[in-house]
């Protein structure tokens, strides 16, 4: 439903496709975007309110949910709760286990919440995709409301930049800051000649250089591009007069439960590999 | 589609995440996880041992049932030797008993019939001697023919 209240297929799709967006825009000042052309012209110094909320809320819930977990924990016989925590970490840890050949204590929380934080972002569009826009909308006066966090490239990125960013810090930290550069300068290709050796640093350094930053941009884009598709698709789905969209969006929901626990679980197992790479010594 | 603040928002909010993870959540839970997996260890093993325990009890039973069964059995025969030593016992008791006042009995008897003999001569001989007396007319004297008497005592 298009804030100005024309129902177009395309203005519902945009509307539901539009992060609710507050900064400063060159005339309006500091305000809410009241479309996307004003959210665009805020650049970057501009914060998406929607996706921020119920980022934070799912990992407050997560941390929430494992906190009470681990307060009422007992080698004895465990609760539900605590069964199911437990089993959701040490499905985790057996992950870290089985891929990490050092040790590394931040490594099983890291992805702990990697998996239960993007499955809990994941989830929410299951959520039907009209509900809880449209309370915010008519009740709360609200115009945008995006539930699915990680349909918002912003937040994928913040995710995946932050592992980014611990991969090169273990990496120099391992492996000095020597071995880490040498690591981008002499592979692939290297030579015993002294000359020819140092003749294929530029080239191993675009190869490389390309490859470490394909890393973040392709954990970041691949959760992102499903759950936007995924998400896209029961938008157009909601477009069907209503006692049809049943027949599509019931077999489409069933088939992103998949999808949400797979991504997740893809987004953690690549954060542990690409871990593992920056401990590993070549 | 704007990249903008939100990325650093969501970065900031991901390392709290991890962070309260790392201190609250991942420590406890781990260690309950890896004292329960000793605990199993330590109660599966406890088991393995009790067990073998009781296997090793069953078998000190069984000897010691069969060391009584034999004690019993032995004792049992004992017993009935020891009873019938006793049987034995007492019947030759009785028998030698029985003898004896077999024979005190058939002493007694004699001595009667000797006595009764005797009797039975003395009367024979003074009735003899009266008779005598009778035909002969008093001269017969009792003392006097007393060797004669004798004699004829003697004789029946």
């Amino acid at each position: 439903m298009a804030s100005e209240g024309e129902l177009t297929s395309t203005g519902y799709v945009q509307h539901h496709l539009q992060n609710l967006v507050f900064g400063y825009h060159p005339d309006n000042g500091l305000s809410i975007a009241a479309n996307g052309v004003e959210a665009a012209d805020m650049g970057f110094w501009a914060i998406h309110l929607d996706s921020m909320f119920w980022s934070v809320a799912l990992g407050a819930l997560f941390c929430w949910l494992f906190k009470k977990g681990a307060d009422n924990v007992t080698s004895g016989t465990p609760g539900k709760l605590q069964n199911f925590v437990e089993s959701i970490i040490e499905f985790v840890d057996e992950n870290v286990r089985d891929t990490m050949t050092v040790k590394n204590p931040l490594i099983g929380p890291l992805a702990l919440t990697i998996f239960c934080w993007v499955f809990l972002m994941n989830l929410m569009d299951l959520i039907p995709v009209d509900f809880i826009p449209y309370v915010f909308e008519h009740y709360l006066g609200v115009p945008y409301m995006k539930i699915v966090p990680s349909t918002d490239v912003n937040i994928t990125f913040g995710i995946s930049l932050s592992v980014f960013a611990l991969m090169i810090y273990y990496g120099i930290k391992v492996k000095g800051l020597g071995g880490f550069f040498g690591e981008l300068a002499f592979n692939p290709f290297s030579s015993d000649n002294f000359i020819i050796k140092w003749l294929f640093v530029p080239v191993n350094l675009l190869l490389e250089g390309v490859a470490l930053i394909a890393k973040p941009v392709s954990l970041a884009l691949r959760l992102f591009g499903n759950m936007y598709a995924g998400e896209l698709i029961f938008i157009l789905i909601a477009l069907l007069p209503w006692y049809a969209q049943w027949a599509l969006s019931v077999p489409w929901a069933i088939f992103h439960i998949l999808v949400i626990t797979l991504q997740a679980f893809i987004f953690m197992m690549l954060t542990i590999v690409y871990m593992s790479m920056a401990h590993d010594h070549h | 589609m704007n990249i903008n603040l939100t990325l650093i928002g969501q970065a900031i909010s991901f390392a709290i995440f991890v962070l309260f993870c790392l201190k609250y959540v991942w420590p406890p839970i781990t260690s309950a996880l890896r004292e329960r997996q000793e605990r199993i260890t330590e109660g599966l093993a406890a088991a393995e041992q009790s067990s073998q325990k009781r296997e090793e009890a069953e078998a000190e039973i069984a000897t010691m049932l069969e060391d009584a069964k034999a004690q019993a059995a032995e004792i049992v025969a004992q017993a009935q030797k020891r009873s019938n030593e006793i049987v034995e016992a007492s019947k030759d008791t009785a028998r030698t008993e029985a003898d004896r006042i077999k024979t005190s009995a058939q002493a007694e008897i004699e001595q009667e019939v000797v006595n009764a003999r005797e009797d039975l001569r003395k009367q024979v001989g003074s009735i003899a001697v009266d008779g005598a007396r009778k035909i002969l007319g008093g001269e017969v004297n009792a003392d006097a023919h007393a060797k004669v008497i004798d004699d004829l005592v003697g004789q029946i």
